[in-house]
């Protein structure tokens, strides 16, 4: 299949990205919309040319390692995929109550005391019941990958999270509004208020991924107005899924009305012996006739024309948000690792990365 | 032409032969996030009630536009009668408030003075809007109250239930019990008053370890904290008779020969994922699984043109000096067909792992569903067999 760009085809095929000094980009987006395919497109568009890149997984549901075909990921950085350009991707499932005890080790040396707390159901309560805890141990986790240095210099170029949805995004983020009527002092206090001075600065960018329908549309709307309430840094949208506009405009609005040139239609069929000379598909033993196939062909575009409308009406809801947008085309095919490296391009082609 | 003609599965599911079963009271709709849980849950709801049910909707997250065409313009804690509905049969539906849920729960399970503290407790203040399976015990909570009504003053026969959404199908069973749970558990009851929680003896052996946590705890999380769950926790501890037994109750009700499950899913991978998790879980539990709704499946009205042959066909069209509209229409057929071939073959792999699973499909729309003429439609084609 051909590879067709989608997005304004205006633009240069490669410009200067539009999020150089960030450093963590974090995608959320609705359910089902494709959040983890964009995560891991961003990896490798970002990896490109030779840099180090970390992807994190928060929810425990080993989408990274399904999308990127490789065993499950344990609690360790592990390299995932190589990117042009002698880029590297890592992938990384934090697993809060791994996090917890590794935190607990690093503060209060209770490795050993982890499984009888755990048996207690003590780690369970702190990572789970005790609300805020867990986010704070997900998002520090984070942070520190991204402040990580070696010899002076960052570990890694840049650190994506593939982070809970949209809905809930903004009060994920804010670590700090939900430990604040929790701890007041103490490490978890300052283990939140470092985590925001990453999150929320410049060296961070929230992207929401959508697709162009109804209810992420207005997910997204929402999401980005929480992020905006919680004084965090809005990034990119990412419209996955969209149709690649096969008629003109001119068209469409014919296929919606039922106006195609049906007499035409056929001909062109013919010619290309997709009708049979005596007036059937061919293949179908004379069995489908040639009105019927055209017939079917032009319902299928008005169908196609209709839902690019209603695409056009969203996009144009998305258009009010003011963001920079990115669009990645719906694949027939579905996505496997190679179409990562096919939307790494188109990300990179349109600026994101 | 009927979907199924074009992904073949194992079964049908037969919607209308489920609907018209009076020996069933409630349909739980479940499925992972993002697969049309909800208009599924109106749909068939709605479906129930045109054919003679007397019906009450529990949706949780609904699409604005989706919500106002079932009358509902808030969150809402009480079910609204909606209109519309032909023949016999009523329609009732509402929204789920987690927090109005839950204070309503305490109200009525508590004296005023011990409402009043419990209410007011920062730590109840979390568990009540922000904790991880609080909307899921809460649904389970609500569903239980609407049960007992419909059983009480015979409102309804019919409970359709959408559920919460979440990554994971799955959570919708297990999150009550993970906060009963907790709520009910050893550790929580330690911190709450030591010496009840199993006696003396299993305290002083504990005690060491523990008391080393408590002053962690109460580092890492501060020391209120702490002190607002043991108020919590002493509040609640006579009033509830245990959180983890009534969700253990809610849990053996769902079990009930009553029940129907109905996941739901779309032709997408993971989506599918979650539905053989879902499917799978049920079985192990010997919980009554109606069937899988596959949802936004593509179809054809021209099954015999396969792709290869009409991307040819328009590459031929599209190499002449003027393109026309016919090598388009072949594309988005291509398109359409390739689509198709795909989910035909993620529902294969469902359906062969799981064959004895009744399935019912539902075409892709080109429109959002947002008034009752659209859920109808989608409950007459989700109905249709062949």
């Amino acid at each position: 299949m051909p590879t067709t760009r989608t997005g304004d085809s205006t633009e240069p095929a490669v410009r200067t990205p539009d999020w150089g000094g960030v450093r963590l980009h974090v995608v959320s987006g609705k359910g089902g919309t494709g959040k983890t395919t964009v995560a891991a497109s961003l990896a490798l568009a970002l990896a490109t040319g030779g840099r180090r890149v970390l992807v994190v997984e928060v929810e425990g549901r080993q989408g990274l390692s399904q999308i990127f075909d490789v065993a499950p990921l344990p609690y360790a950085e592990r390299r995932v995929a190589v990117a042009p350009g002698g880029g590297e991707v890592f992938a990384l499932a934090i697993d809060p109550e791994e996090a917890l005890i590794e935190y607990l080790e690093m503060f209060y040396n209770l490795r050993r005391a982890g499984n009888a707390l755990r048996r207690m159901g003590a780690i369970d309560f702190a990572t789970t019941v005790a609300p805020g805890v867990r986010d704070v141990l997900l998002t520090g986790k984070c942070k520190e990958a991204v402040r990580r240095k070696k010899d002076g210099v960052h570990v890694y170029d840049a650190v994506i999270m593939d982070a809970p949805p949209t809905g809930r995004i903004a009060r994920f983020l804010n670590v700090n509004t939900e430990v604040a009527g929790l701890a007041r002092t103490g490490p978890i206090r300052s283990q939140a208020d470092s985590v925001m001075e990453v999150i929320a600065s410049p060296l961070t960018a929230v992207h929401l991924v959508t697709l162009l329908e109804e209810m992420p549309v207005q997910e997204t709307a929402d999401g980005v107005d929480n992020l905006l309430a919680a004084g965090l840094p809005v990034g990119g949208i990412v419209v996955n899924q969209v149709r690649r506009p096969l008629l003109s405009a001119a068209s469409q609005s014919k296929a919606r009305k039922g106006k195609l040139d049906m007499a035409a239609i056929e001909a062109d069929l013919a010619r290309v012996d997709v009708l049979t000379p005596s007036g059937a598909l061919a293949g179908s033993h004379g069995m489908v006739l040639a009105g019927e196939v055209a017939h079917a062909l032009a319902a299928e575009a008005a169908d196609h024309s209709e839902r690019l409308a209603l695409e056009q009406r969203e996009r144009d809801n998305l258009q009010e948000l003011h963001r920079p947008t990115y669009e990645i085309p719906l694949r027939p095919d579905g996505v496997d690792v190679g179409t990562l490296y096919e939307l790494a391009e188109l990300l990179r082609g349109q600026g994101m990365a | 032409m009927n979907p199924s003609e074009i992904v073949p599965l194992s079964r049908e599911l037969d919607i209308d032969a489920l609907l018209d079963d009076r020996s069933i009271k409630v349909i739980v709709c479940c499925g992972s996030g993002g697969v049309g849980k909800t208009t599924t849950a109106a749909a068939l709801g709605l479906r129930a009630a045109d054919r003679g049910r007397d019906v009450v909707v529990l949706t949780i997250d609904p699409a604005r536009r989706l919500a106002q065409s079932l009358g509902l313009t808030e969150l809402d804690n009480d079910p609204r009668p909606v209109a519309g509905v032909t023949g016999e049969g009523s329609l009732s539906a509402m929204m789920l408030d987690m927090k109005r849920t839950f204070d309503e729960f305490v109200e009525s399970n508590a004296d005023p003075v011990r409402a009043a503290t419990i209410l007011a407790n920062p730590f109840y203040l979390s568990l009540s809007s922000s904790f991880a399976g609080t909307q899921e015990y809460m649904a389970m909570e609500k569903l239980g109250q609407l049960r007992a009504r419909a059983e009480a003053d015979g409102s309804w026969d019919l409970i359709v239930v959408d559920t919460p959404p979440s990554r994971s199908a799955l959570d919708f069973l297990d999150a009550p019990r993970r906060l009963g749970s907790f709520l009910d558990g050893r550790f929580i009851r330690l911190l709450a008053a030591p010496a009840k929680a199993g006696g003396r003896a299993y305290f002083r052996v504990l005690s060491a370890g523990f008391g080393m946590f408590t002053s962690v705890l109460s580092k890492v999380i501060g020391g209120q904290v702490l002190l607002d769950v043991q108020t919590f926790v002493g509040a609640v501890d006579t009033l509830f008779g245990g959180f983890r037994q009534r969700a253990d109750d809610t849990y053996a009700m769902l079990q009930a020969a009553d029940t129907a499950f109905v996941v739901v899913a779309a032709p997408e991978r993971d989506a599918l994922r979650e539905a053989s998790y879902f499917v799978e879980r049920l079985e192990a539990e010997a919980m009554p699984l109606a069937g899988l709704v596959l949802n936004r499946v593509q179809t054809t009205t021209l099954p015999d043109l396969d792709v290869g042959t009409a991307n040819a066909a328009a590459a031929r069209l599209e190499s002449g000096s003027r393109t026309p509209v016919t090598a388009a229409l072949l594309r988005i057929h291509a398109d359409r067909v390739a689509t198709l071939e795909r989910q035909k073959r993620l529902a294969e792999r469902f359906t062969a792992a799981h064959r004895g699973v009744p399935v019912a499909t539902v075409p892709s729309l080109a429109g959002d569903v947002v008034d009752l003429a659209g859920l109808r439609e989608v409950g007459r084609s989700m109905a249709v067999t062949t």
